[in-house]
């Protein structure tokens, strides 16, 4: 209909322009500055003169003969053996996905199906679980876990990170499954299928697209969690994020920082590879509980 | 479903759970009742070419195994809570009795570690959150009215700073207004001030983590926004638009409302999660200018000078006793919503 209704001021076309173009700026320029900086030496990416040094790349010229230097990355990944790091990163994101989506469909389904007073009661329990600081709850950990000599090892941050994971898991995936019509699984159990076999048989096939959402907050919950995996994990089974920590506490030579730029670089990689694939999921996602209230 | 099958559903999930949440909160507390032992100390004659003296020193087999025997330390009681490390009882007590005015009071509260971290948590929470609203919504609004083509883009840009992860982004952020990085660099050259640096000034850190909390939350107030708006009544958009109703006196009267109940639901898990900050403390190294509580639980844990689980276990109990009063209002809204649900 109203396309003359709708049209906007060309003021008002500019100020929404100028803003969204401010937003994106904002939230895009630093990576690809660090992105950019990280092939140069520290005298460039961290120049005190002039900016534009990080840019022509004056001191890398100088210290290298090219106006790039992959000299970070080198340190970083084969000096300091980021890549064991990155290893154990994959072992434990991999680990804490599976895990929590097996336990959270099962448990996600139940609370959808049940109906009854007490699921509701859980899920308020899970409300008050996810609330709860995640250093709280590691420090509660660690004296036991020393005791008992299970401090360290890379199973032990798996469960707990799987732990402080279901809270969430359970709500989506719970939400996800109020969506799958009851019939499906009901007349299944009619024609004499147990609860289990109609969850194996008919739930599972439709269940993808809700697991393959819940699944990616699961990654980036594993992923991104500094707190566990920096009190929980001994030097040598140290995961990315707090390698990267650990650069900035003990180097204080020079262009020693650049291994933590190209470490965060690297580290950074996988997430713009998974919103380029997944920002479909990510929006629902973000979206399916607030929608629903 | 059945109580029988239900429970065997959910086990494996609750299992968890009571493990690695409910039982930690418990041995949260209990350790908070106890206190590292004290060193043993024996008296050593230590005798040379001058004569004998006696020497105090400490005896370490002994000590090793007094913490064998009781991992847990010495009981304290309630002790740990009222020290100069956490509720400072005393100290705050002194200070009201000798303080000139309120303000004499504050600062002398500022100074007690406790109080510092919780003056820094509440501010950054009762700051970040509203903004995180208000930035979240207009980004919302403009990517909203952009032509189809590129909001695709937008939306992927957009997403970076929320996905990424908390430790790196205050790093990329940290690197930047650094007095060495380039907009820090920049800035003391426009504003001719060498001084001008994040390290030097607490005021600037503070803003400058709140910038971060901000520039880290906003994705996730404008997605959920970005969502709402697609759900706005046509119809109501356009009844009002043949009343005459001007683009703000819509977005005011018809696009607000409607965002209402989005704004409750950010808000709440905003108040949450901020309520946590702790990464980027670490990554601004701001803890000389502000701490946060989860930063002093933290430091307890896995500082330099050992670890006092002691004393993490009163900060974390009070901790968990401020996260349950904000928590308080989600509660009951989810509980109305399910009551009206039912009904």
């Amino acid at each position: 209909m109203s396309d003359i209704a709708h049209r906007r001021s060309p003021a008002l076309n500019a100020v929404i322009w100028g803003f969204v173009a401010i937003w994106i700026i904002a939230a895009g320029f630093p990576f690809l500055w660090t992105l950019w900086g990280s092939f140069k030496v520290q005298g460039d990416f961290f120049s005190k003169a002039d900016w534009t040094n990080a840019v022509t790349g004056v001191r890398t010229q100088l210290e290298t003969g090219g106006a790039f230097t992959g000299k970070g990355y080198f340190g970083a990944w084969i000096t300091n053996e980021f890549w064991v790091a990155a290893l154990n990163t994959g072992i434990v994101v991999v680990s804490v996905v599976v895990i929590s989506l097996t336990l959270g469909t099962l448990g996600g389904y139940a609370l959808a199906r049940s109906g009854k007073k007490y699921a509701f009661y859980l899920l308020m329990l899970a409300l008050v679980f996810r609330a709860m600081p995640h250093i709280t709850l590691v420090s509660g950990y660690l004296l036991p876990f020393f005791e008992w000599n299970l401090w360290g090892h890379l199973p032990t941050a798996i469960i707990v990170m799987v732990a402080i994971n279901q809270p969430f898991t359970l709500w989506m995936l719970h939400s996800f499954f109020l969506n799958i019509p009851k019939d499906l699984d009901e007349s299944a159990m009619v024609d004499g299928c147990t609860r289990f076999q109609a969850f194996r048989h008919v739930i599972v096939p439709v269940m993808w697209p809700g697991v393959v959402t819940t699944g990616l907050f699961s990654f980036l919950l594993a992923y991104n969690d500094f707190t566990v995996t920096a009190t929980l994990l001994s030097q040598a089974n140290q995961t990315m994020v707090p390698k990267i920590a650990s650069f900035l506490g003990t180097t204080q030579t020079e262009g020693n920082v650049m291994f933590a730029v190209a470490a965060v670089v690297s580290a950074t990689a996988p997430l713009f590879v998974l919103v380029l694939f997944f920002q479909r999921q990510i929006v629902s996602g973000l979206t399916a509980g607030a929608v629903k209230g | 479903m059945k109580n029988r099958t239900f429970f065997w559903f959910i086990l494996p999930s609750l299992i968890t759970m009571l493990l690695f949440i409910a039982l930690p909160i418990v041995s949260v507390f209990v350790q908070s009742l106890y206190v590292e032992h004290k060193a043993v100390l024996i008296e050593v004659e230590n005798c040379g070419p001058f004569g004998c003296t006696q020497e105090v020193q400490v005896d370490v087999a002994e000590t090793a195994k007094l913490k064998e025997a009781r991992p847990l330390g010495q009981f304290n009681g309630f002790g740990t809570y009222t020290n100069r490390n956490h509720l400072a009882f005393a100290e705050i007590g002194e200070a009201w009795q000798s303080s000139t005015g309120v303000r004499d009071l504050l600062s002398k509260a500022l100074n007690l570690p406790f109080y510092r971290a919780l003056a820094f948590t509440l501010t950054y929470t009762f700051v970040v959150t509203p903004l995180v609203l208000v930035l979240g919504f207009f980004i919302a609004l403009g990517v909203n009215s952009l032509p189809k083509r590129i909001k695709g883009p937008t939306i992927f840009v957009s997403l970076l700073p929320m996905i990424v992860t908390p430790l790196i982004g205050s790093l990329i952020l940290f690197w930047m207004i650094d007095a060495q990085g380039v907009l820090g660099a920049t800035l003391q050259q426009i504003f001719d001030d060498p001084s001008l640096s994040l390290k030097a000034s607490p005021k600037l850190t503070w803003i400058m983590l709140m910038v971060y909390g901000v520039w880290h939350s906003a994705p996730f107030a404008f997605i959920v926004f970005y969502a709402g708006l697609q759900t706005v009544p046509a119809d109501t958009l356009e009844a009002a638009m043949i009343d005459g109703a001007s683009r703000w006196e819509r977005t005011r009267y018809v696009v607000l409302p409607h965002l209402m109940p989005l704004t409750v639901f950010i808000a709440l898990i905003q108040l949450m999660d901020n309520f946590r900050v702790f990464e980027p403390i670490v990554g601004f190294s701001a803890q000389a200018s502000a701490t946060s509580l989860s930063w002093i639980i933290f430091n307890d844990l896995a500082g330099s000078e050992g670890q006092f689980f002691g004393s993490a276990g009163a900060t974390s109990v009070l901790t968990i006793i401020g996260i349950s009063i904000l928590l308080i209002p989600v509660l009951i809204r989810t509980w109305r919503d399910f009551n009206r649900k039912v009904v």
